[in-house]
Parts: C-alpha cells; structure tokens; sequence
C-alpha cells in the first residue's frame, strides 16, 4: 500500500505549471512577431488582470468588498507622475513611487473603513477614493483638476527603451508601448504567483477560513483582524503599481481618470464576478471574457455598459460562482489548487 | 452675519441630504441591505417627474404624486425579483447586484434622456425667498427641510405605529418566527423598498428642481445619503437627520471658504465624525 | 374521515443528513397529542415541518383532507395552524402587547398581496401559493382581552419589551401570540424547557381553557410526566421514527422506557 502524503498538487495543475511557463516565455518575446495593436490590447489586459487579482484576493478571499480601489490606481499614477515631473526621477523607478505612496494611502483608509461593516466598508471606502480625487485635483503643481502629461525629455531618456528601440527596429513610441508591456506581465506574473504563494501558506489558510467562518476561525486562533489588515495593504500596493504602470503607458493624467471608479472598479468587479470569485483561474478568465466582450460592443457606448451591468447581475444571480464555478463544476479542474488534499492509498468511507 | 447665513443654508441643505438617506435607512434597518443603486434611483425618479410634467405641464409637486406610485411599483418589483434573492449571510451577492444595477441604471438614463443637464421647473418658487430672523433663505430649500422632518416623522408613525410597520419590525427580527405569523418575508421586504422608493421620488422631487441633474450624478448622492446615516447611527432617521445637516453645513462652510472645497469639506466631515464616534451619533442598541 | 391534522410518511432531511423516517401521526379535532423523546429525537423537525418552516412533499402532511406539505409557514399559519416555537421567539423590537398583535394580524383571508400573487400566478401559469388559504377566517374566542384574562400579567407589562420578561412570562407571550389567530391546531414546540416547575404548572392550567376555545393541540414535551397528565394520545419518537403510540393510561411505564431509549437500553 501506498504509503499517504499530503498535497496540493493536482495533474491538472502540474499539466498547468508547464503550460503556463511556455505562455509566459511565448508572452515575454512576444514583441518579436506581434504588431504594436496587439502589444497595446496584451497591455490592457494584462493590467486589468493585476487589478483583478488584488480585488479577487481583498473581496474573494479576504471579505472585504471594496469600490474605492481606484483610489489606489490613481495615487499609484500621480505618485509616479510627482517623481518624475517634481522628483526628475526616471520613469520606470518611480513605479516602486506608487507601491509605496498607495501602501502609505492604505494605512489610513484601512484605519476608517475598518470601523465599517460590510456593505458599509464598501461605501466608506469609496469616500475615501473620493477624498483622494478631490485632495489629488487641489494640487497645481500636477496639473489640479485638469491634469498632465509625463514630461518629453523623462519619456525620451526613459531606461531601456533605447535598447528596445535598436534590437526589436522600432520606433521610440513603439519601444515605450514594448518596455510598458513587459512590466506589465511581470507584474501581472509576480501578481498570480504571489497570491498562489500567499494562499497556500498558514496565512493564507486561515484567510480562507475566516472567509468561510469568522467566529469558527477566531475560536481556532485565527487573527482575523491581522488577516485584515495584510490583505488590504497587499492589495493597496499592488493596485498602485498596477496604476503606475498603467499611466506610465498612458503618459497623461487627470483626477477623473485615475481616480475612475468606473474604469478601475467596476470593470475589475465585472472580470472577477464573470470569471468567478475567490478562485486564481477566474480573474484570468473574466479579463478574457471582458476584453471579448469589450472588442465587440465598445463602439455601443452606454449600451455597452448596460449590458455589462446586465451580465453582472445575472451571472451573480444565477452562477455566483462565474464561468470557472461552471468549469471546475463540471470537471473538476483544478489550475491552482489551495486545498491539500490526502493522496496515495485509499480513502474508505 | 455671513456665516450666520451659511450656517442656516447648510442645514437647509442638510434637508436634501437626509430626503437622500432615509430611504437608504429605511431599508438597511429592515433586510441589512444596502442598495449600491440608491443615488440612481433618486436620479430616475426625477427624470419620472420631469417627463411628467413635460408631458403635462403639472406642477411637479403634482407630477411627484403621479411618479409616486410608479416608483414604489419598481422598487417592489425590484425586491421581490432581483434583491430577495441575494440576502443572506454573504454581502456579497447584494452588493454586486446593485452596484450592477446602479451602471446599468445611469447608462439606460444617459441612452434615454442624453448627458444633457435637465432641471424641473418650478416656477416662481425657484427663486422666492423669505425672510428668516437676520438672514433671507430661498422658499425651496425651506420647503425642502419642511418636507425632510415631515417625511421623517411619516416614517417614524409608520414603523412604530402601523401594522406594515409591525411586520416590518417583526421581520427583520427574525424573518422565520415573522412567517410564523403568517407575514411573507419576501414581500414585507417588497413593501419596505416599495416605500422607500415612495421617499426616493419625494427626494428626487427636490433633487431635480433645487438644481441641474444629469444620469451621471447618482453616485454621488448616494455618497453623501451614505454619510448621513453612518453620521446619524444606524438605525435612527432622526440621526439621519441630524447626520445630513453636518453634511450639509460642511459642505457650506467648505464652499464659503473656497468654492473648490465644498465637496470635500462634507467628505472631511464625515471621516472626522468616525473616528471620534465610530458608531455615529445616535447609535441604536443592535448593529 | 379525514383528520384535523395528519402526516402519512414525513421524511425530513438537513442536507445529507436525514433527521425523519416515515413518521406517521394524526390530530383529530378536540384531541391533546403530545409527543416525548429524547434530545435528537425529531420531535423539533417534526414540528417545523407541521408549520411549514421545512418544506416537504405536498402529499406528507394532510389538514382537513387537503395536501399541505410543500406550503410555506405563512400560508399553514392561515389555514388556521398556529406554532409556539421553541425557545420562544419572541420579538425583541416589539412590546409585549405588539407581540400579542402581531399574531393575529395576518390570520386568514386573502389580502392584497395575495391577490398580487394569484394574478401573476395566473399570468405565469404557476401554482397560484395561497389558493389554499381562506377557510380559515381567523375570528374566534382569542382577542387581546381573552389573552390577558388568561394571563393576567402580561396586561401589566403590555408596553414591556417581550425580551424584558422572565422566561415563564415570556413563553406566555409566545402562547398567547399564536392564540391571537384563533387557530384550530395549536403546535407547541418544548414550551417547558428551562422553566421552573411550578411556572409550568401555570402555564399548562391555560390548556383546558384553550382547548375549550376550540383548538386542537400538538405538544412537544421532554418531561414525560407532564405529558401522559395533558395528553389524549402519546406518540413517542427515537431517531427519527415512533416507536410507540397510544393512549396514556395503556401504556407502562417500561413501554415509554424502551421507546424513549432503545430496547437495549
């Protein structure tokens, strides 16, 4: 008899590792063969994949339902723009500019909100998005309510893209769009595997068990509170890097937009809800459904967004669990197993 | 005296603010829901009055009356098939139905009605004014906090004093033991959205004549609806009230000192009251 | 003759665990049953299926000749069988007199959410929920003052908080609460558990007077003692099932032992 050994290695996830490192390697130099459009809309998907993991990981695993995570997209993006037009930092150091100016933003935010339940949190952390927005306008020297742009010389001498620029033949505007995107995938690639990591550590058990059973989780010793507290400046920072990176790219910045509750929220939530939340796979799976969905309505408009809305309530509705609650349910599937399960031998009921 | 005079227009502001929260109140104190989509609502409600008075040339007090019974027949409906099905233990399902609801909401009005700001007319109302002690306020604000306290105490006699308001009670209790009773949870939650759709329109009514609205402003009420009540304590809609004045006379303050600060100086109010009161100012036993 | 009250193979399930084994009982009108086991026994689930609280096949629970199974605790509750839950339920945002009320509030009839749901079921084609409710009008002996005749201390504390009383004033709230609707089945679910004896005693004294109203009851006892001294008939339940069934004066004593805890026992 086989002797049992605990796990949380599944064949489809062993099967998933190696896929996963081939489409990682294939995405790395994707810049070789793939035209500037294509680099552009890997870009937008790869970022709002980050956003959607940290909200997954608040929300899905954590417990807390936060709409003001676009305060943290916008001070990571101002943070970034304050370094280089004031700071005359280069460009892509000021992305470590926006981890640390949204870690410092989530220390306070997370000292109010926390005083808040549930859907309250929600909203008192969407006051505090709104706080930022209005603070972030207020301030001239980038631009006040109007905004600015990334300065020609920072963009121009920026690391690395005089190097894109020689060994890929591309223009400067082009090298820029290639160095964006490979920040972009390591960080959405650090994102995933962070979390993974997180999740299948003590820690992250007992995030999953506070988020089945608070009361149950603190009776086994469970900080709930600390857990708390990790998650919401994990997030935090990670959302801000992600909103640094964002506007790296963009290079312009007004406090609407970065601040966008729309753009870097309810987008977010749509992609976890439809993939499915409080899994790794769904967020991966909704940023594709999102970016489908968005390819072939965007030039609707408002009825776009209504029917994205539409989609929302009914996939919470009806499938709370989104399109890989479905998947798993049928087959099992299992990419980034956290459950250790017992393997080897037999398990007698 | 100016500040006199701000001080006054910030409490009748804070009139508007509490017409904003108690039907958000209303109906958190009986199903612990908190509808993301509130601040739409009020937004829909008044486009409801405006194509009634522009179909009719009523008087949109009248044309409140008529979208009155509209509104409480959507928010039924609205409970009874959407948001019944989402309460229970996880805040989840409540909170992303209606957070879908408030961007499907402004999106349908912004096709329907366009970005254009829109304002109901109220005819010479819009700028009478009156005389009150040493300052001089307009007649509409006035009205509007008249209407404030009215509907507050409405909705006290109701809750405290009527049978729905029994039930009401009952089955946020308990909603097992209420069925024992023979009362439908399911509907009784119908009824209260019902209702506090009968307060959105009266909300909106004042939203839509004091002032330009257009599809995109719901989430801002419902920011400042949301304040109130956590300023007032859960639970008490007369905290509501008083929660909404501090809103309101911040925002007045704010915008006296510098116009671009009004906004602001509400939201610096309300983090202020939580961290020296963290369960707002009228707390009520439970929650 | 069909029953007042009848149950033809209950089975009740708490997801994977099955908590009912074709439990078969039967009220006839004017009777007392009490039903005894011990912790476990399904003398609860038994009750919250009766109410309606737990849904089950339409066919498992007959009132009056019509299948009332699958309907909800409301509409049982209208058709004129009333529950003194366990642990007693009371309403802590209500007072003592609104508690009473509240009882007697929705007792029978077709109100105008009712007739909303007919005409959607109409519409829909569906099963309309309260096509079985009506015959019950809900009028009767029990009114507020009838209440406090029979419990004179609760007119006292009527502005009281039902949660501010003691225990045994509490269950009387509770007692007269489900009267208000004038029901023809009383189920009374523990209503001794945690009370002192002689507090029981008052509160059973109310039972020849509610009988005498009309009502026919169901109650859940652990005390056995005080049970065979209410009841017409016994029934008593181990896991799930009844493994005895009679009148009290038949059964002995070593009988209800071997009922109550196993032949083995």
């Amino acid at each position: 008899m086989t002797p049992y050994a605990v796990s949380t290695r599944t064949p489809a996830s062993s099967v998933a590792l190696t896929l996963g490192i081939a489409l990682v390697v294939v995405l790395y130099v994707a810049p070789l063969f793939a035209s500037r459009g294509l680099i552009q809309d890997l870009f937008f998907i790869l970022t709002m994949l980050t956003l959607a993991q940290f909200w997954n990981l608040l929300a899905g695993y954590g417990g807390l339902v936060s709409v003001g995570q676009q305060a943290f997209v916008g001070i990571g993006a101002y943070a970034l723009f304050g370094g280089v037009i004031l700071g005359a930092m280069d460009p892509v150091a000021a992305i470590l500019l926006s981890g640390v100016a949204a870690l410092v933003l989530a220390i306070p935010t997370a000292f109010f909100a926390f005083r808040l339940q549930g859907a309250y949190f929600a909203i008192g952390t969407w006051v505090i998005a709104e706080v930022a927005r209005l603070s972030i306008a207020q301030w001239k020297a980038l631009g006040g309510g109007t905004g600015t742009s990334l300065p020609r010389e920072a963009m121009r001498e920026m690391m690395l893209t005089d190097w894109i620029g020689t060994v890929f033949d591309v223009r400067a505007s082009a090298a820029r769009d290639i160095l964006a995107y490979w920040l972009a995938l390591t960080l959405a690639v650090a994102t995933i595997a962070g979390i993974y990591w997180l999740l299948r550590t003590k820690r992250g058990l007992a995030l999953a068990a506070v988020r089945d059973n608070m009361e149950a989780a603190k009776s086994v010793g469970v900080d709930a509170s600390r857990m708390k507290w990790v998650v919401f400046l994990t997030s935090a920072f990670g959302t801000g890097v992600a909103g640094g990176v964002i506007y790296l790219q963009k290079a312009r910045i007004s406090p609407d937009a970065a601040f966008s509750v729309t753009d870097w929220t309810a987008y977010v939530i749509f992609i976890v809800v439809i993939g499915g939340i409080g899994t790794i796979e769904g967020p991966i799976l909704g940023v594709l459904a999102f970016f489908l969905l968005q390819s072939l309505l965007s030039d609707y408009g408002s009825w776009y967004l209504m029917i994205l809305g539409l989609i929302g309530i009914v996939v919470m509705l009806f499938a709370p669990r989104g399109l890989w609650g479905l998947i798993s349910d049928r087959t099992g599937l299992q990419l980034f197993p956290i459950r250790r399960r017992l393997t080897g031998g037999k398990i007698e009921d | 005296m100016i500040w006199v005079d701000t001080l006054v227009q910030g409490i009748l502001l804070g009139g508007l603010y509490a017409l904003f929260a108690a039907g958000l109140s209303l109906v958190f104190g009986i199903m612990r829901l908190v509808n993301l989509a509130h601040g739409d609502l009020i937004v829909l409600g008044a486009y409801l009055i405006l194509v009634v008075v522009s179909a009719t040339g009523m008087n949109p007090i009248f044309a409140a009356a008529v979208a009155a019974p509209v509104m409480f027949a959507i928010g039924w409906t609205l409970q009874k098939v959407v948001l019944n099905r989402t309460l229970g233990e996880d805040i989840l399902p409540p909170l992303l139905v209606t957070f879908g609801l408030s961007i499907v909401l402004q999106n349908a009005l912004l096709e329907g009605f366009s970005a254009d700001s829109q304002r109901i007319g109220f005819g010479a109302l819009e700028t009478a004014s009156v005389p009150l002690g040493p300052v001089t306020v307009g007649v509409l604000p006035l009205m509007t906090f008249g209407t404030a306290v009215l509907t507050i105490l409405v909705l006290n006699q109701i809750f405290y004093r009527t049978a729905i308001g029994r039930a009401f009670r009952a089955t946020s209790d308990d909603a097992t033991t209420a069925s024992l009773m023979g009362i439908r949870p399911a509907r009784v939650f119908a009824t209260a959205t019902g209702l506090a759709m009968v307060v959105v329109t009266i909300a909106a009514l004042y939203l839509g004549t004091r002032a330009n609205f257009d599809p995109s402003i719901g989430p801002a009420r419902l920011i400042y609806a949301f304040e109130a009540v956590i300023i007032g304590g859960l639970g008490s809609l007369w905290g509501t009230l008083a929660g909404g004045i501090i809103i309101g006379v911040a925002q007045t303050l704010g915008a006296a000192i510098n116009p671009e600060w009004q906004i602001l100086a509400g939201h610096l109010a309300f983090l202020i009251v939580l961290l020296v009161r963290p369960r707002g100012l009228f707390p009520r036993g439970k929650d | 003759m069909s029953a007042l009250l009848e149950t033809k193979g209950l089975t009740a399930h708490y997801g994977d665990f099955q908590a009912l084994f074709g439990v078969d009982i039967r009220l006839e009108r004017g009777e007392t049953v009490a039903i005894i086991g011990a912790n476990g026994a399904g003398k609860t689930t038994l009750m919250r299926s009766l109410s309606g609280v737990l849904s089950n096949d339409p066919d498992m629970i007959h009132n009056d000749g019509a299948a009332v199974g699958a309907l909800g605790a409301d509409t049982i509750m209208k058709r004129g069988i009333a529950m003194v839950p366990e642990g007693r339920k009371l309403f802590p945002s209500l007072s003592v007199e609104e508690n009473l009320i509240i009882g007697g509030q929705h007792k029978g009839g077709r109100d105008m959410g009712d007739r909303i749901d007919g005409l959607i079921a109409r519409i829909t084609g569906g099963d309309d929920p309260s096509a079985l409710t009506g015959h019950h009008d809900g009028t009767g002996y029990w009114t507020l003052d009838t209440i406090y005749e029979l419990f004179p201390i609760l007119r006292e504390r009527r502005n009281n908080p039902g949660t501010a009383l003691s225990g045994g004033q509490q269950q009387m709230v509770a007692i007269g609460r489900a009267l208000m609707s004038n029901p023809d089945v009383l189920l009374c679910d523990e209503i001794s558990l945690g009370l002192a004896p002689v507090v029981i005693k008052d509160i059973y004294a109310a039972l020849p007077k509610i009988k005498e109203s009309g009502a026919s009851v169901i109650v859940v006892e652990q005390d056995i003692g005080q049970a065979l001294k209410v009841a017409d008939r016994v029934y008593c339940m181990m896991e799930g099932r009844v493994t005895l069934t009679g009148r009290p004066e038949e059964i002995s004593r070593d009988a209800i032992h071997e009922a109550y805890f196993g032949a083995a026992a």
